[in-house]
């Protein structure tokens, strides 16, 4: 059992954090990255070619923090590959040590800087998370056995609470249960009445919800998230201070803010998704804050 | 001109489970050519519906069921049935069922799949699209196509990237899961979202080289293929 399942089946509040890997292959940035928060979160999610743009592959990155006995969280979209890569993938990863792996569909290819290229999307979120379920019980999508199975995929996957309409997502959300999904972690979210809101519909699942956040470093970027991330709404609440806040204060005002919001949806959820986005030096400073 | 296979007597029948009173619409232009439509094929259909404990409350012919306008007029004549109908088969290709079904407020049930439908004349789509994916889903979203109306053809509900009701994909463009969930929230059939095949299968997609040979391919493809093309290919069929 991957540590991340350990710690949420025993109820620990958890967190996890994130990195995404670069396009090339100097690696000195990212391990950089994961030296700030390795010691504070359980496990660390590796985007697969995040926002459709090109990089190193998740799974090559979650494989060196195998090496390197730290937990990946591997993240596996529907955009680029279709069932025979996605289902070989899997075995890869566990063949390699990798446990967790969070189910996406994956924003479509015009978004990032391959516009051109073929959006696959043979799989979706969901029936990515059935792929894992059967293979779990020892058959791949097909209906064929496997040789030695890899029967412990904690299998995750991701829900949006701000989203219109929130109905949609719950009934997604259970769609996702049905199909195997064990853990959530959450789109960003910034306003704990919206968050919830949305627990009181979700926790009837009694399947863990981490909740997701990135850490808004400035209100230029809280009006960017609010204008062009689905589903995220900044309030102005926070933005303001951030404004205020001069450039060498926007840190920490930024790290208090987030703090505070933390400490709110604290009892509401099961754990917490940290997205430093570049941030990660501040990331023990905001947990100490939140004695985390 | 379309390509159309009628779906299996089993699967429209699990379809129409629900569904008691059923008013037969079809397409009396292509689907006519390729045998899967016409007054023959809704005689066919209103006696298996018959047989198996459905009530027909009615039917129309209407060339041509991808224009919208036309299917919106020519139904309204028939409102008094329509009135004590659950759901509406429509004979057609996808596109067909799409304008049927944007123009009741009942739910409409494809009675065919679509392999293709390129070219000929008697296509006039307004904004539906079919993909031709040979599978056709219409039935469970609402009359709303998935393939075509979702950017990444999902067939598992929306995405994270709707926004305002608006795809990821382009600013101004309806997300198609967004319509679909509205759809059946409308027709109180939001239960269908976990009705939905999981998986689908793109060999359906191909068109089967049986389809593609008979003289409900395209009328040019008679030209096209000389006399002894046929001729061999009829000795062989024979043989
Ligand atoms: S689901 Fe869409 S693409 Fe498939 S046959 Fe029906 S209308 Fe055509
Ligand atoms: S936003 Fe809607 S239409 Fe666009 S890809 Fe997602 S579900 Fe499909």
């Amino acid at each position: 059992m991957s540590r991340l399942q350990e710690s949420l089946k025993k109820g620990t509040f958890t967190i996890t954090g994130e990195i995404g890997p670069p396009k090339g292959v100097d690696l000195t940035h990212c391990w950089g990255e994961v030296e700030y928060i390795k010691d504070r979160v359980v496990a660390i999610n590796v985007t697969d070619n995040q926002s459709s743009v090109m990089r190193i592959s998740s799974q090559s990155i979650c494989s060196l923090l195998v090496q390197k006995k730290l937990e990946p969280i591997l993240q596996i979209t529907c955009r680029d590959r279709n069932r025979l890569a996605i289902q070989g993938d899997i075995l890869g990863a566990y063949a390699q040590g990798i446990r967790n792996i969070l189910a996406l569909t994956g924003d479509h290819t015009t978004a990032g800087d391959h516009p051109g290229s073929k959006p696959v999307f043979d799989l979706d979120s969901v029936s990515l998370l059935t792929a894992m379920s059967t293979m779990k019980d020892g058959k791949d999508l097909a209906g064929q056995e496997l040789e030695g199975v890899p029967s412990d995929i904690f299998c995750g996957a991701i829900v949006t609470p701000g989203a219109d309409p929130v109905e949609m997502q719950l009934i997604k959300m259970e769609r996702k249960i049905e199909a195997g999904a064990q853990f959530f972690q959450t789109q960003a979210i910034y306003d704990p009445k919206v968050f919830e809101a949305f627990m009181k519909g979700a926790s009837r699942f009694k399947v863990p919800v981490l909740c997701g956040i990135v850490i808004i470093k400035s209100a230029g970027m809280a009006n960017y998230m609010n204008n062009f991330v689905p589903g995220v709404i900044v309030p102005d609440g926070m933005i303001q201070p951030l404004k205020d806040a001069s450039k060498e204060d926007r840190p920490k005002k930024s790290i208090e803010l987030m703090a505070e919001f933390i400490r709110e949806i604290r009892p509401m959820c099961q754990g917490l998704h940290i997205m430093a986005m570049g941030w990660e030096k501040y990331v023990p400073e905001l947990l100490d804050m939140c004695e985390l | 001109m379309v390509v159309n296979i009628p779906k299996p007597d089993k699967e429209l029948f699990n379809m129409l489970d629900e569904y008691k009173g059923i008013f037969i619409v079809a397409c009396g232009g292509c689907p006519v050519g390729c045998d899967s439509g016409g007054m023959e094929r809704v005689k066919e259909l209103e006696g298996l519906l018959v047989k198996n404990q459905k009530k027909v409350t009615g039917n129309a012919l209407i060339d041509f069921l991808c224009n919208k306008a036309l299917v919106g007029s020519r139904l309204a004549s028939h409102i008094e049935p329509l009135r004590n109908t659950d759901a509406v088969l429509v004979v057609s290709c996808g596109i067909g069922v799409q304008a049927t079904a944007s123009m009741i407020d009942l739910p409409a049930i494809p009675a065919n799949d679509t392999l293709s439908s390129q070219g000929m004349q008697g296509l006039w789509p307004s904004s539906e699209r079919c993909a031709g994916c040979g599978t056709c889903y219409l039935a469970l979203t609402g009359g709303i196509c998935p393939i075509t109306t979702c950017s990444k053809s999902l067939l598992n509900g929306m995405c994270g990237g709707q926004h305002d009701g608006k795809c990821e994909v382009e600013e101004s463009r309806d997300c198609g899961w967004y319509l679909i969930f509205n759809r059946l929230k409308e027709l109180g059939k939001l239960d269908n979202l976990k009705k939905i095949p999981m998986l689908r299968d793109y060999r359906k997609l191909d068109v089967p080289d049986k389809e593609r040979t008979t003289t409900r391919w395209a009328l040019e493809k008679t030209e096209v293929y000389s006399e002894t093309v046929w001729k061999q290919a009829e000795e062989k069929k024979e043989a």
